[in-house]
């Protein structure tokens, strides 16, 4: 709006609205300067203030306390280490989830479109305590799968590894298939056949091995509430719609013309990919894995629900800083928050960073919050 | 009430956007501020309505020295280029508002509403909002809004800049008997000379920041100050040629300059509109240049002529009546011979 | 929005596919559960479970304290989304990124750091405990938390609306008379209205379902400073699935209704553009 009226006014009057507030929108100084203190003072108390006061409980008792508060404490140790395993797997399932969702939604009109990108914004809306509880029905000692984990849970790998394999083989699929409809031959001309069939034999094969080789464990209990599976599943529920959130406008504002022109120039969909679309909303999907990411580290209710807290075992660092909190030892508890500040203000920074460089479709969409 | 504007100036970093500017609007007049971008005409027109402060000069109105007034105490009415409804408000409430801040009754205020509705032909559009209004019914509803508080003195920025052509020629009559109705003083920013023409009864042209000339359309037209405003001013021939002794001189053909009597020659850019150039099929005794047909235009009410000096390979435009056109039977490849009835010469300004 | 023919660029189905299938398994699948787990209690267990006093206690504990702290937020976060496109100052870009602090601090640090700056010995609690002001372990305490935690979500609502409003607007209504107040209030305000609103329900709905804060600083006290999600996790402590499950269907069913609220109020804001 604002940019548009620019453009059509003289030129001196565009530079003018560009940078400065005009005339008829000035406040008088006294007013600026209340109102400004005012402002830098909410955000001093609420934020900067607290910021502080981490390092300073963390740094309490001098330096070489709160190294070997860090890194000493075994249960901190694995605390860290056991973050560092959850994170990244929860992170990159949703991004890849996020970069199909995306191009599944800017690139292409289907009914019910509205809808499901409604659905990926459900998470935001539970509370992370609900969604933890969520999982422990479905995969809980009382929960519906929970007696079959307890029995024979390894039972489901073989349909685990044939949905993985079979996802990898689609991909494939897509990158070998002749670009000419004349060369698709036999199976490529009916591709949900052809899946069906590759999922059927490797499954079989599957069972088969496992019947003949016992591959997984028979008859064993397989854990995943108060475990590492389930803390990766609470993790990827809570983190799962910042990737598709943030790719969706930046594809959306970059449009499909560069995808199409590869495509003309003789680009199979696999190049067309890694040449054209991947560059182009790179710097969105960094935005969105930081922010994913930020999250994920710092996960508390869900990851708390399914956890069980059991100390060096599933505790990740937020419920270790809880921990430590209980048995009141505060500079350990301020020295696992304040990795975890120093890991926020990072994200910040980079966040910052990557916001000129991300191709907008509206003005101020970047906002950040997420209920 | 009249607005006289003294030396005033106005830089944005750098760039000179007013440099002392000096200009008087008559009580009563519609005058049309007129330059192409960047001239500083709309940073005037803010100026005069508070909305931008000027760095050195000074704003009467009627002889009060209004230059340090805010805008919301001169008592104008602005009407902006994209009209700035008030989106949230009805076409009732924007056209209210300057009443309603103001403190007037809710009653008086309905009653001026639907006088200023009916006056722009909207009775009954009310309660619409500016966004279910097409372009030219928002231009209306801003003028109106304007013109609610009656102010002293009513501007408007480009009105008729965002329309569409059929629209636009619709409202410049109706804003000009518009303003002989109400005979406000009105200033209007343009970039089109045609628009300046019909509407304003007085034109200040505008180039760079400073004022090339002031008069009526005819004055300015037929008789433009310098080089700028005849270029400005529509099509034109510009020949280089010299003048000396009450003559100027173009490609061997004389014409009369009485203006520069000196018997020392001097370089001159000598311009004719299209319109003043005579096309004969043969040499004419006072002179003439052989040239070319290029290229005939018979649509419109004038017949454009493209032609090329055979001598200086200088392209000419002329323009001709369709009768004289018929007349002469011209096609592509003819040569003609063409003399002008006027010529305006500009010497460089050095010897004044 | 490039719409583009499924037969021009490839994967439509593999991309579809996959997160229609990522989106069940993942999301839809236990919300599933938990509507199926709740569906199986009888109507005298789940209403034994949602309305028993203790429960009560918590839904208005959570509300209350979500509802000031968003109207807090509203106010605060105005505030700094207006000095933020205003007005310029030294640090503002620091300010400017600061506010989004909240988001990227894990809710625990924040917890924990609140905690200890009001208690009786913190960087804050040594001035206002005297006074007799408790901001740990206190209904005082869960607004403050929820005001650190809401703040961004008003703060980046309101400023690209009220960085979008056009000058021109504000110069019509100061040429027409009307002084700086009062185009705050006619002209500036009713645009703001909606993302002000916005802004609020999305620190609702946000400190509604908040967990991970509140529970270091509220101490935890049934029918005192017991907000629904530690009541969740109190009932799920004492195994007691059935009734854990009823109040956290009370919460998605509270969630969802904001959500499709928040969704209204946009759709309601932009009614009178085209």
């Amino acid at each position: 709006m604002t940019v548009e009226t620019a453009e059509v006014r003289d030129a001196p009057r565009a530079k003018s609205a560009a940078t400065k507030i005009r005339r008829a929108q000035q406040d008088p100084a006294w007013l600026r300067w209340s109102l400004t203190g005012l402002a830098v003072a909410v955000v001093g108390v609420l934020i900067v203030l607290p910021v502080a006061n981490v390092f300073a409980g963390a740094l309490a008792e001098g330096a070489a306390v709160y190294w070997k508060n860090l890194v000493d404490d075994p249960d901190t140790r694995h605390a860290i280490g056991l973050t560092l395993t959850v994170v990244p797997i929860a992170v990159t399932a949703n991004v890849v989830f996020g970069v199909a969702a995306a191009w599944a939604i800017a690139r292409f009109s289907f009914p019910g479109r509205t809808l499901l990108t409604a659905l990926i914004d459900l998470p935001f809306s539970v509370s992370p305590v609900v969604a933890g509880l969520m999982f422990v029905l479905i995969f809980g000692l009382q929960g519906y799968f929970g007696a079959f984990l307890r029995r024979d849970g390894y039972a489901i790998m073989p349909y685990l590894v044939a949905a993985l394999l079979v996802l990898l083989l689609a991909v494939a699929y897509f990158v070998f298939r002749p670009s000419h409809p004349r060369a698709r031959r036999g199976l490529w001309k009916t591709p949900p056949l052809g899946l069906a069939f590759v999922f059927a034999t490797v499954f079989v094969l599957l069972v088969l091995g496992q019947q003949a080789f016992e591959v997984w464990p028979a008859n064993k209990s397989l854990k995943i509430i108060f475990a590492t599976p389930g803390l990766v599943l609470a993790t990827a529920f809570v983190t799962f719609p910042f990737v598709a959130r943030e790719l969706i406008p930046v594809m959306n504002a970059i449009g499909a013309d560069e995808e199409l022109a590869a495509l003309s120039l003789g680009a199979n969909g696999w190049q067309m990919f890694w040449h054209v679309t991947v560059p182009n909303v790179k710097w969105g999907l960094v935005y969105g894995i930081i922010l994913c990411n930020a999250r994920a580290m710092g996960e508390f209710g869900a990851v708390y629900v399914v956890s069980g807290h059991i100390a060096g075992e599933t505790d990740t660092m937020p419920l270790r800083i809880e921990k430590l909190f209980q048995e009141y030892n505060m500079p350990g508890s301020f020295a696992v928050a304040s990795v975890l500040t120093l890991l926020a203000i990072l994200t910040l920074v980079v966040k910052r960073k990557l916001e000129d460089r991300i191709p907008q479709s509206e003005q101020g969409r970047r906002t950040g919050a997420h209920p | 009430m009249s607005i006289r504007i003294q030396g005033v100036s106005k830089n944005f970093g750098s760039f000179r956007a007013l440099d002392e500017v000096s200009l008087d609007v008559p009580s009563g007049s519609l005058l049309a501020l007129l330059g192409p971008s960047g001239s500083g005409k709309t940073t005037l027109l803010r100026i005069i309505a508070g909305l931008e402060v000027a760095d050195r000069g000074t704003v009467l109105h009627h002889d009060e020295n209004i230059t340090d007034y805010e805008a919301r105490d001169r008592k104008v009415g602005f009407v902006f280029q994209h009209y700035a409804l008030f989106r949230h408000m009805t076409i009732a409430e924007n056209i209210g508002y300057g009443l309603r801040v103001r403190g007037v009754s809710k009653q008086e205020r309905q009653t001026r509403v639907d006088e200023l509705l009916k006056l722009i032909r909207l009775e009954g559009l009310g309660s619409r909002y500016p966004a279910q209004l097409s372009g030219g019914q928002r231009q209306r509803v801003a003028l109106a809004r304007a013109l609610a508080a009656r102010p002293n003195v009513l501007l408007l920025d480009e009105p008729f800049g965002a329309l569409d052509a059929k629209v636009r020629t619709e409202l410049r009559q109706w804003l000009r008997k518009l303003h002989e109705e109400i005979q406000v003083t009105s200033v209007f920013v343009t970039h089109d000379q045609e628009e300046a023409f019909e509407v304003a009864d007085h034109v200040v042209i505008m180039n760079e920041g400073r004022i090339e000339q002031v008069g009526t359309p005819a004055e300015v037209f037929e008789r433009p100050a310098n080089a700028f405003v005849m270029d400005f001013l529509g099509n034109v021939n510009v020949f280089h040629g010299r003048v000396e002794r009450g003559r100027a001189v173009v490609s061997g053909l004389s014409v009369a300059y009485p203006d520069y009597q000196h018997p020392e020659g001097r370089d001159a850019a000598v311009y004719v509109r299209p319109h003043e150039l005579e096309v004969e099929p043969t040499p004419t005794e006072a002179g003439s240049l052989a040239a070319k047909v290029l290229h005939v235009n018979p649509t419109g009410s004038r017949t454009k002529v493209e032609l090329r000096a055979l001598d200086s390979n200088q392209l000419i435009n002329v323009e001709l009546t369709p009768e004289r056109f018929a007349e002469l039977g011209l096609k592509s490849g003819d040569i003609v011979h063409v003399s002008p009835r006027r010529v305006r010469v500009f010497v460089p300004d050095y010897e004044i | 929005m490039a719409s583009v023919n499924r037969k021009v660029l490839p994967g439509f189905s593999l991309t579809l596919g996959y997160t229609v299938f990522y989106l069940g398994l993942l999301v839809l699948l236990p919300i599933t559960a938990v509507f199926v787990k709740a569906g199986s209690l009888s109507l005298h267990d789940f209403w034994g479970a949602v309305w028993t006093e203790r429960a009560r206690a918590a839904y208005l504990l959570t509300f209350g304290t979500s509802f000031v702290a968003a109207l807090v937020n509203v106010l605060l976060g105005g505030l700094i989304a207006w000095v933020l496109t205003r007005y310029t100052f030294p640090g503002k870009r620091i300010i400017d990124a600061l506010v989004d602090l909240p988001l990227a601090l894990p809710t625990a640090v924040g917890g924990l750091v609140y905690a200890s700056l009001y208690v009786e010995n913190g960087w804050l609690g040594r001035f206002l405990v005297p006074l007799g002001i408790r901001g740990a372990y206190t209904r005082l305490g869960i607004v403050l938390v929820l005001v650190f935690v809401g703040l961004p979500f008003v703060v980046r609502t309101v400023q690209p609306v009220l960085a979008d409003i056009d000058p021109e607007a504000e110069e019509a209504s100061s040429s027409l008379g009307a002084t700086r107040w009062q185009t705050f209030a006619f002209v500036i305000l009713p645009t703001l209205f909606p993302a002000l609103i916005t802004g609020f329900a999305l620190a609702f709905a946000r400190s509604i379902g908040e967990y991970g804060s509140v529970v270091f600083i509220s101490g935890n006290m049934p029918f005192k400073t017991e907000i629904a999600p530690i009541l969740i996790v109190a009932r799920l402590e004492e195994f007691a699935y059935g009734e854990a499950t009823a109040i956290a269907v009370v919460l998605l069913v509270i969630s969802f209704s904001m959500l499709l609220v928040i969704n209204f109020l946009e759709s309601w804001s932009r009614r009178h553009d085209r």
